[in-house]
């Protein structure tokens, strides 16, 4: 399908945001061996930056908000700071 | 063709019904109640293939209409006065989104003070919104301009103002001739747009856009409303080879022949306009009289081709465009003149507010006054 | 007969790299929300966070179709847009199964600007479901009060503290008696995502209002979104409930609490982590306002358990 030359019409991407990763002050680091694939990193994630698949973590865009980190059960994701 | 009497607003909601909308929504004001009330019932006894949306408010209707033209749906409303004038943030949003959107606009006095009857305030009022406004004099015409706004509107994506007189044509009965539905299903096919709010189509409509981006979209409006002339004039051209009925092209001109001076009216006004032309030509006068079809976009080249060298132009407005001290037709037939080298007198007044009687005896005294002016 | 986390499909409305801020609640949200709708949806907003968080035309970060409109539209742009693809569809114009028409609307356009459109769309019974992410002030524009901001939290319009309670629009739908609405919590995903899937079964108007803790609104750590959405129902200042044509039903842990077999946590548990409360919980009078606070919401707990036997 053509868009119309005519209507403002915007198209999903990712980083529509911006290299929204730079936003980042500590970046969450998951440790394999507690996870226990519960998946709430994976739903909770405001970026979805966590894959269902394997927990990998897409730092392009993550912003760090540690919400991840915070809900793990458990307690298998720390934030480590950023180094400058 | 069928040939009935029936008001405007039946004129109007029978237009609908043959450019088989499938979407209504409307909110009920005086005096364009009547043309919702028909549209209900047709739908509703299913001589009418549409959904009616009955909503709370007209800032609701232009909401409901315009989110519905996004998803690719011919729909329409009609209003009046304080109902325009509530919709005036969605009919911006409409034009600057390209939408095609057709609604008859039953016009009526503004407030304060309240008042029921005609004059043109309320559609002057949304004259920068980007709709195209057009005007018409006869039920005629407000039945042909329905049919022939919605084919201007999906062509170049700007919605479309269909104007009439409240009371005097919106509840007057004249006769009028209904086309054959398979002359408008060939005059106006199904609408069917490059892009419609469909997962199908995909898109975000209308998001946040950064300053280097804006400009072009409200520019391209800007740009492409002003060629609006032509398509109405190529498609009433067309319209008439079908039906046989000419209202005029962007103006209506009444004894041109000979002409040096030129009435300058919009709306129902024209045909005492036309006694009063009449009678000025026994006086000896030249007169011609000159409504105004389109009001946006503003025919100004064409005005200019109409008025020959050394013209007198007598303007008649039913509003006024406040902090001018006139009205709006002439402050655009000064601005559309102000090029020619050749020197056209133009004068105006505003008369007919609220209702008020305009009989040619009366519009011959004005014209007799602003000649006067122009000496 | 409850989905599992790993059950719910890997659809993603919110796009990697969006303009939302960190943590944002409504991202959390809405990207649950589109799970359980799934990819055959349109989506209208109005001015809010979720529309400033799409980023600048020609991008967006949202992958199914969107129509953004003015502030008052959200209840007429939805019917408009349902009727609409109900008269395209029955004409065969549109082929195939209609989408779900949803609204992703703030607490500014449910509450305040938007509420007589939203009424009439309830009272009209118009097929999509209108989603309210309240984050209890108009966060978009800079955190203003809006009416549903609670009391004694401060915005930027109410330096000293709200004087007057919230509105409670919820109960106001629920008294539209629409065939589906639903409060809903980020804490309790499977709860939304069960309630947004009931919705999308049933025809005609649904609400669901979700609490919505925003970091710099409410001036807390991005990464206690969720930790405050839990909270804010156990310590019954978010009721989780549903209904049906007016029929309420309490869901847990709000059932509990309302039914007196579980005791709500401190109120001040809830508050103590939000900026905007600092005032209130200096104040020589923060015992007396904690105390009415805790008043009220077991007033609200006994109406609303005497509500659901009707």
């Amino acid at each position: 399908m053509r868009d119309s030359c005519v209507n403002p019409l915007s198209r999903p991407v990712k980083g529509a945001g911006g290299p929204t990763g730079s936003w980042r002050t500590s970046r969450p680091v998951l440790d394999g061996r507690k996870c226990n694939n519960c998946l709430l990193c994976w739903l909770y994630c405001p970026e979805g930056s966590i894959s269902k698949e394997d927990r990998a973590i897409d730092y392009d865009f993550c912003k760090g908000c540690g919400v991840c980190a915070a809900e793990c059960p458990q307690k298998a994701i720390s934030m480590v700071k950023e180094e400058v | 063709m069928k040939r009935i009497l029936d008001t405007g607003n039946a004129a109007c909601a029978l237009a609908v019904k043959a450019a088989k909308v499938d979407m209504v929504a409307a909110y009920p004001i005086t005096p364009q109640t009547s043309v919702a009330e028909k549209l209900a019932a047709y739908i509703a006894e299913g001589e009418m293939d549409a959904k009616y949306l009955p909503v709370e408010s007209e800032h609701s209707v232009m909401s409901a209409v315009s989110a519905a033209a996004a998803a690719g749906a011919r729909t329409f409303t009609a209003t009046s006065s304080q109902g325009l004038l509530y919709m005036h943030e969605i009919l911006h949003y409409a034009a600057g989104g390209r939408l095609s959107l057709v609604m008859a606009n039953v016009n009526r006095a503004i407030c304060a003070p309240w008042c029921l009857y005609v004059d043109h305030q309320d559609a002057v009022s949304q004259r920068d919104t980007g709709w195209i406004q057009l005007f018409a004099a006869t039920t005629q015409e407000i039945y042909d301009s329905v049919i022939l706004a919605y084919k201007v509107t999906e062509e170049i994506n700007i919605p479309v103002m269909v104007n009439y007189d409240g009371f005097l044509l919106s509840h007057s009965m004249m006769p009028f001739e209904i086309v054959d539905q398979e002359i408008i299903d060939g005059f106006l096919p199904p609408f069917s747009p490059a892009w419609r709010l469909h997962p199908q189509w995909g898109g975000t409509f209308g998001n946040v856009t950064p300053s280097d981006q804006y400009p072009p979209y409200r520019n391209s409006l800007a740009a492409d409303i002003v060629k609006a002339g032509e398509i109405i004039e190529k498609n009433a051209r067309e319209y008439q080879r079908l039906t046989g009925h000419w209202h005029g092209g962007l103006f209506d001109i009444y004894r041109p022949e000979g002409a040096e001076v030129f009435l300058l009216s919009m709306g129902s006004m024209a045909a005492e306009m036309e006694l009063a032309v009449d009678i000025l030509r026994e006086e000896g006068v030249p007169a011609a009289g000159l409504r105004l079809r389109v009001f946006r976009p503003f025919p100004a080249r064409e005005l200019c081709r109409i008025l020959p060298g050394g013209a007198r132009l007598l303007v008649f407005d039913r509003n006024h465009a406040f902090g001018t001290g006139s009205g709006a037709l002439l402050s655009e037939a000064k601005a559309a003149l102000f090029d020619r080298k050749d020197v056209i007198k133009v004068t105006g007044q505003v008369m007919g507010l609220g209702g008020e009687d305009l009989p040619a005896a009366y519009l011959v005294q004005k014209a007799r006054e602003m000649m006067g002016v122009l000496k | 007969m409850s989905v599992k986390i790993k059950d719910m499909p890997d659809i993603d409305y919110v796009l990697p790299g969006s303009a939302a801020c960190a943590g944002c609640p409504s991202a959390i949200a809405l990207r649950i929300v589109g799970k359980a709708l799934g990819e055959n949806a349109i989506m209208v907003m109005t001015p809010s966070c979720a529309v400033a968080s799409i980023g600048l035309l020609p991008k967006s970060c949202y992958s199914i179709p969107v129509l953004n409109i003015c502030f008052a539209s959200a209840g007429a742009s939805g019917g408009g847009l349902t009727l609409a693809l109900d008269a395209l569809y029955e004409k065969g114009r549109l082929q195939g199964e209609k989408p779900t028409v949803f609204t992703w609307i703030g607490d500014g356009g449910t509450y305040d600007i938007g509420l007589q459109g939203i009424s009439a769309a309830a009272e009209r019974n118009d097929d999509f479901i209108h989603f309210c992410y309240n984050n209890e002030a108009y966060s978009n524009t800079g955190v203003q009060r809006s009416g549903a901001t609670p009391l004694h939290a401060v915005t930027t319009t109410t330096p000293l503290g709200k004087e007057v309670a919230r509105k409670n629009v919820p109960l106001l739908m629920l008294e539209h008696r629409i065939p589906y609405m639903a409060t809903a919590s980020l804490a309790y995903p499977l709860d939304l995502y069960r309630k947004v899937e009931k919705a999308k079964s049933v025809k005609g108007f649904k609400y669901i209002e979700i609490l919505s803790p925003c970091s710099p609104g409410w001036k807390f750590a991005a990464s206690d979104t969720v930790e405050l959405s839990k909270r804010a129902v156990k310590s019954g200042s978010w009721l989780l409930w549903e209904a049906e044509y007016g029929k309420l039903t309490l869901n847990n842990p709000t059932r509990l609490l309302a039914e007196g077999k579980t005791q709500p946590i401190p109120v001040e548990e809830y508050l103590k982590d939000q900026g905007r409360y600092a005032r209130l919980l200096k104040h020589p009078q923060k015992e007396e306002y904690l105390a009415a606070i805790e008043a009220e919401i077991r007033r609200e707990l006994t109406f609303m358990a005497d509500r659901a036997k009707l």
